[in-house]
């Protein structure tokens, strides 16, 4: 019982000592309620940043590992982070307390389920990234349909019903593809343990097999064009936390799984499938973007900017060197962040309007300068402008891309124009011209807790515009490994992609420790 | 021929059916001496029975081969009486609140409910085409009993009759099946027909027995084709008597099957294999479309019983080790789910009695939240959802599938279970997400402690008994092979 084989369990759990303690108190103590929930999420939080902080950037492997046999000797209990799962356990704890405070009145109806099932979901989330059992994995992965389920289908808007049954039988039907790959995994391999299927060469026929049914499950979570037909109506029908939950954490998850299972275990597969993915990529960068131009909704218009933006992040994963994972892992953070912001600020306007509709808004920045400096924030991160996190993103996705194939830069290069489009006229139609609504008339500038819950945010997303130093850090030798670890599957040469890979990042990463490329090209040799 | 029997320590694999054979008896003479109104108290005594003889099973086991070689004892078959007993017990206590509604308020019932447990303890321990056919008898008399019990309610009268018409062409069919393979093999033991099938290898009329033989079993347990009755004697009978059908007497049927692919007809296994993935991809997707079209409870719940014994079968088909054990965790979670089904159906009552029909439900999250969340617990559990313990159900059984490489079967399965997520889910989100319409009655205690224990486990499958199950099934499953 040490620090370092108990805190991932500790943070897994955590929120669910939460949950119970709040499903004890009476339905009527809301502050009580309230302030559980809260303090649970934000000690969550200070443990999940004490694990970063203890977190040894330079280890490519998992630390703070646990590993047992449990339940017969295909699933065990195991866990343990690397640089890149890591950041999402951050993530994943930074965003509750957030979630809990954009909640804090705008749930009116069952408010003591609602904390309790939102602490649950956070529970399945960082056991998604902290779990090294593959079947557990699965079990974590699916297991937040059920909450998610939940809190749109009872705190949802009108069209809720179908919505969430749309989230759900989308999700549902791919997930169970990938587990039966799972299975036939464990078969093959002898065992769940990821840390040991990393390093499983699985035989090539099977490799295509397993792809394609990872692929199912996780081209539905990102969501890939054109399997994100669930995406907008779950988001425009959930309460602004579950937006949030579910475009800042619950998509990454298909990222995740994409790095952390297809790239790695099943690298051919991944070098054969790399120019289809690029395809619907770009589909989706262009296609979404110019979807995005005619929404009238703002949570759709956000919606659709996701599906986009994780079209850089599948581009630059597969693209399959240094750069384009290192970004497309920033770029999940960072939509993270940004998304995240982004339906936090509309449900700013909308706890104030209930609607949801641009046409309804319109000079705002009249009543509300400081929401509109906020929103302007979040909308230019959204767009990408250098400064932001949004753009480090972006950038390192298509530098990654432009090495293995110029056309998919250039395609993605449109999605960085169109979401200027997008983003900046929906800022102008919400937040400039005429006050000239009645119902706006009276409208009120941010409260207290708005402006604690959208600051810092403000704040983070600046600072890693300035600064992506921390994130790209704590996740260059875990890459680095899985480049070199992918270019030895394929064929190609890694101490080249890692070289060419080096000095660019050198650039956007000006002040983070850099070895020189020669040092890390012969690192990965080793393994 | 000479007694294997020489003294009482020489039937001690038969100790638990002993006591339960013996504790009906005293039960049925008990119940006529005392008072008529008291019956509760027979309840009670007939759940102390099957208690003392799940006690008597886990403290004493013994192996061996009984009775002239007809019955058999190992941990396969001890693993399942415990499964058969826990499934009895907990029918009995779920009928004890308002049993006078119910019409289970007559003593005999526990009495029939004790003595078919008896029939399925022998199904479990048979070992001769004999002790198959008497235990299985014994078990569906008493059922067809049991069904028609509320004499006066006219559904439940059609219930046991349909019940005793259908389930007596199935006993037809499977003493055919046996005169046939007694025909083709010579013998009557199953250890016999195993060395006679392996030695003059397989044969059309012995095809044929299996086929027929595994088709009354198949109706026991309510698999595809030979499901047509379970809706309807599931809605007829009343609530109590449901329960009691969905748990045990599946459970021993599914052993019986168990016992006969793995050991019987081991040798012609390509043979049965064909036939149990058959009953298995028709159970599974009929009960998934089937159940979307209904509007009762009790109907959605005779679809889900059909289509989790598809789900069973999936690890059967592949008749390994694996697939045995999984089968009989699959069998264990099952009871777990349907206790905490029939408890949720039992105590969700409104002015109008009990919930019949699924959109009576609405609303009934605000109005009795504790029952509400789980039942939705249930939903998503008998759906499969992770973490909850349906989901390892199906991960048992679909792990054998794939390692004895039927893709096509499991892929069929889990899109069966995709789509049977669809009328699960409709029970949540009639529950959580429409409006109350009625008021609902208080919960009686019992079924608040039985809800809150097969919540419990389901919820906390991982931490819990998982492990303990795994292993235990593990053993049972080894002693077949």
């Amino acid at each position: 019982m040490t620090f370092d084989n108990t805190i991932l369990t500790i943070v897994t759990f955590l929120p669910l000592l939460g949950a119970a303690l709040v499903l004890v108190t009476p339905k009527t103590a809301l502050n009580a309620i309230r302030w559980t929930s809260l303090a649970t999420t934000l000690v969550t939080l200070a443990l999940a940043l004490w694990l970063w902080a203890a977190f040894d950037p330079s280890n490519p492997g998992f630390q703070f590992v646990v590993n047992y046999d449990w339940l017969g000797n295909s699933i065990g209990y195991r866990v343990g982070v690397d640089g890149i799962s890591v950041l999402f356990v951050v993530l994943s704890a930074l965003l509750m307390p957030f979630c809990v405070l954009a909640s804090w009145e705008a749930i009116d109806k069952r408010l003591k389920e609602y904390m309790a099932v939102f602490l649950i979901l956070e529970v399945l989330m960082i056991g998604v990234f902290t779990t090294l059992d593959l079947a557990m994995f699965y079990v974590f992965f699916e297991g937040t349909l059920l909450p998610m389920f939940l809190i749109i289908g009872i705190w949802g808007g009108k069209r809720r019903i179908q919505a969430s049954y749309k989230f759900f039988f989308y999700t549902f039907v791919g997930s169970v593809l990938m587990l039966l790959a799972i299975m036939a995994m464990y078969w093959n391999a002898g065992t769940t343990d990821i840390s040991r299927l990393l390093t499983h060469e699985f035989p090539e026929g099977m490799q295509t097999w397993l792809w394609l049914a990872f692929f199912a499950s996780l081209a539905v979570k990102m969501p890939m064009w054109p399997f994100h037909r669930w995406l907008p109506e779950a988001h425009v029908e959930a309460p602004t936390a579950g937006s949030v939950i579910l475009a800042a954490i619950l998509l990454k998850l298909g990222g995740y799984g994409f790095l952390r299972f297809s790239l790695p275990m099943f690298p051919d597969a991944s070098a054969q499938f790399a120019n289809f993915v690029f395809v619907l990529s770009v589909a989706a960068i262009i296609i979404t973007s110019l979807v995005a131009l005619v929404q009238t909704d703002i949570k759709k218009l956000i919606a659709y900017s996701s599906v986009a933006h994780m079209g850089f992040v599948t581009m630059g994963i597969f693209a399959g060197n240094a750069l384009g994972i290192q970004g497309a892992v920033f770029q999940m953070l960072s939509h993270g962040l940004v998304s995240g912001a982004l339906f936090l600020a509309v449900g700013v306007i909308y706890d104030r309007m209930h609607t949801r509709e641009i046409d309804a808004y319109g000079g705002l920045v009249e009543r509300m300068p400081q929401y509109a400096f906020a929103f302007m924030v979040f909308t230019m991160a959204n767009v990408g402008l250098p400064g932001t996190s949004g753009f480090v993103g972006e950038f390192l996705t298509m530098m990654g891309v432009f090495q293995v194939n110029t056309w998919v830069a250039f395609g993605a290069a449109f999605g960085v124009i169109l979401s200027a489009g997008y983003a900046l006229w929906l800022y102008r139609r919400v937040v400039f011209g005429a006050l000239t609504k009645d119902s706006l008339k009276s409208i009120l500038d941010l409260n207290l807790r708005e402006k604690v819950v959208l600051y810092p945010l403000i704040v983070m997303i600046i600072v890693f515009g300035f600064y992506p130093a921390p994130i790209l850090d704590t996740t260059a030798a875990a890459v680095d490994n899985l480049v070199a670890h992918y270019a030895a599957s394929v064929g190609l040469d890694p101490s080249v992609s890692l070289a060419e890979a080096r000095a660019p990042l050198e650039y956007a990463a000006p002040t983070g420790e850099v070895q020189p490329a020669a040092e890390h090209a012969a690192e990965p040799a080793a393994h | 021929m000479n007694s294997d029997v020489t003294d009482f320590a020489s039937v001690a694999p038969a100790y638990p059916e002993l006591v339960i054979a013996v504790g009906a008896l005293v039960l049925v003479i008990l119940g006529v001496i005392i008072n008529k109104e008291r019956s509760a108290l027979i309840s009670w005594l007939a759940v102390l029975l099957i208690a003392a003889a799940g006690v008597v099973a886990l403290a004493m086991p013994a192996d061996g081969v009984l009775f002239n070689g007809v019955f058999i004892a190992d941990a396969f078959a001890r693993y399942m009486k415990l499964l058969v007993l826990g499934g009895a017990a907990l029918a009995l206590i779920l009928a004890m609140p308002n049993s006078v509604e119910n019409g289970v308020h007559k003593f005999e019932y526990s009495i029939l409910a004790v003595l078919a447990t008896l029939g399925m303890m022998i199904m479990v321990s048979a070992n001769d085409l004999m002790s198959l056919y008497i235990g299985l008898e014994l078990q569906s008399l008493a059922a067809y009993v049991i069904a028609a019990i509320k004499t006066d309610d006219k559904r439940a009268s059609e219930a046991g009759l349909k019940y005793f018409v259908l389930g007596a062409l199935s006993s037809g069919m499977l003493l055919y099946g046996a005169s046939l393979i007694y025909g083709f093999t010579g013998h009557t033991n199953l250890q016999e027909i195993v060395a006679a099938i392996a030695m003059e290898g397989r044969s059309v009329g012995l095809i044929f027995g299996m086929v027929f033989l595994l088709a009354g079993v198949a109706f026991k347990m309510s698999a595809v084709p030979f499901h047509m009755w379970t809706p309807d004697v599931y809605e007829g009978a009343p609530t109590p008597v449901t329960a009691f059908f969905a748990m045990a007497p599946k459970v021993a049927a599914m052993a019986l099957m168990v016992r006969l692919v793995m050991d019987t007809f081991q040798p012609i296994s390509s043979d049965w294999q064909q036939v149990v993935i058959f009953i298995s991809i028709a159970s599974m997707v009929l009960a998934a479309f089937a159940a979307i079209g209904q509007r009762s409870i009790k109907r959605l719940i005779a679809y889900s019983s059909i289509g989790h014994v598809g789900f069973a079968l999936v690890g059967l088909s592949s008749g390994t080790q694996v697939g045995v054990e999984g089968v009989a965790i699959y069998m264990a979670i099952y009871l777990t789910m349907t206790v905490g089904l029939f408890a949720c159906v039992l105590s969700l009552r409104t002015e109008n009695g009990y919930v019949e029909n699924i959109e009576d439900l609405a609303g009934a999250a605000q109005a009795r939240p504790f029952v509400a969340a789980i039942m939705a617990i249930l939903m998503f559990s008998l759906i499969g959802m992770p973490p909850l313990a349906g989901f390892f159900a199906k991960w048992h059984v679909f792990l054998a599938a794939i390692e004895a490489n039927l893709y096509v079967l499991s892929v069929i399965g889990v899109l069966a279970s995709a789509v049977s997520a669809y009328y699960y889910l409709r029970v949540v989100k009639t529950m959580y997400f429409d409006e109350p319409k009625a008021t609902f009655a208080a919960v009686p205690n019992e079924l608040t402690i039985l809800l809150a224990i097969s919540a419990f486990l389901i919820v906390t499958y991982y931490f819990s008994v998982g492990n303990a199950l795994t292993n235990w099934a593990h053993i049972a499953a080894g002693s077949l092979f």
